[in-house]
């Protein structure tokens, strides 16, 4: 029964990985199909596995894909070009021809009854496994320590980066400025701050220079990269309709019914991704 | 137990069909642990079947394995993208002149 329930799900979860275009989504449909395999685990009288899979699958691994996916950046998302012309179509149709084969050579096979392991988990699942582990793999599981040692060596070397160049000082951020103010023109003040409205003030919406034109400088580029910045005079749009609102009332309503003046009112949908992003730049 | 193997079968394919299809470097990582999941599940499965515990034991050092393959395969990922900027498989491709 819990089968039933949990793979069309898992098969939904693993094909939403196939298409979403975010990686962060992928991730957690990962983590659906991680956790559902689990469940599976215990069904199939894996207790141990069922731990195992819940702590290092989901808990360690999935967090180490968010960790690298937050620092190389959430929006990398997958480019459309193909490199090698019909390559999706023919993976495709590899695909499917490769699973249609599998599917039906095991239908075709017979796996007789199933044995079951209520003899094998008499003293409980963990005692039996614990037995076999140190007793018939000890050798592997030996092994398997040299190879998480040298995974933990290796990361820490690819990691590591070598200085290169001198670290740059606060002196030389000052005289590096004042030679991009001599050479290029380049202001030497901070950036000017985003625009503060009477009903939104965020970072993602400009501030309007003196002629009414947005100053571009004045939002992180990686809000502008991603197309959530709000322009200032689309803010302006929604005056009428508040006035409107404010006018029908008569200045003594129901206060349940006045209009929106948090500045929430039609501001995009921030993901907490976007948020992330956001700091990290 | 023919249906877990079956699902096994399918979220193999699925993994195969990412790595082939998807071009950013972590995801196509992602469907490598899916491929490694599903022969997971046709362990565990099989072991049931044939009523010892050998299955859960390989299931057992395959999440090892995938752990340690994890987190070099991050590393490797996270120094390409330090040098190229980028988490495109398609940008890594100096060795292919």
């Amino acid at each position: 029964m819990t089968f039933w329930l949990l793979a069309p799900l898992m098969v939904a979860a693993a094909l939403g990985i196939l298409f979403v275009r975010k990686a962060v989504h992928a991730a957690l449909l990962l983590a659906v199909v991680m956790i559902s395999l689990a469940v599976l685990y215990a069904v199939l009288d894996a207790p141990f596995l069922f731990a195992v899979q819940i702590i290092v699958y989901t808990g360690a691994i999935l967090m180490l894909f968010l960790f690298v996916m937050m620092l190389i950046g959430v929006d990398a998302s997958d480019s459309t070009v193909e490199t090698i012309r019909g390559q999706r179509v023919m993976a495709v149709v590899l695909g499917l021809l490769f699973g249609i084969v599998l599917v039906v050579g095991i239908g075709q096979v017979t796996f007789g009854t199933v044995v079951g392991l209520d003899e094998a988990n008499a003293g409980g699942n963990v005692p039996a496994i614990a037995n076999i582990l140190f007793s018939k793999y000890v050798f592997a599981f030996e092994a398997t320590s040299a190879l998480l040692i040298t995974a933990a060596l290796g990361a820490m070397v690819l990691a590591h980066r070598e200085r290169l160049t001198p670290k740059l000082g606060q002196a030389d951020l000052a005289a590096q400025r004042m030679r991009d103010y001599a050479e290029h023109g380049k202001h030497l003040g901070p950036l000017p701050s985003p625009g503060v409205y009477a009903r939104h003030n965020a970072v993602d919406t400009p501030a309007l220079l003196p002629d009414g034109t947005a100053a571009e400088s004045s939002v992180s580029r990686v809000l502008v990269a991603r197309g959530t910045v709000r322009s200032a005079p689309a803010l302006a749009d929604d005056i009428d309709d508040v006035r409107r609102q404010i006018g029908g009332l008569d200045g003594h309503g129901d206060p349940t019914t006045m209009p929106e003046t948090s500045g929430k009112a039609g501001a995009p949908a921030h993901t907490e991704e976007d948020v992330q992003k956001g700091e990290e730049k | 137990m023919t249906q877990y193997i079956v699902l096994s079968a399918i979220l193999f394919t699925i993994g195969c069909v990412g790595v082939l299809t998807r071009r950013n470097a972590i995801v196509v990582f992602m469907c490598v642990e899916l491929m490694l999941n599903a022969c997971n599940l046709a362990f565990v499965a099989f072991a049931k079947q044939h009523g010892n515990l050998d299955g859960q034991i390989t299931a057992f050092f395959v999440m090892v394995v995938a752990a340690a393959e994890v987190v070099i395969g991050l590393a490797i990922i996270m120094t390409i993208f330090r040098t190229r900027r980028s988490a495109s498989v398609d940008d890594a491709s100096l060795l292919k002149y």
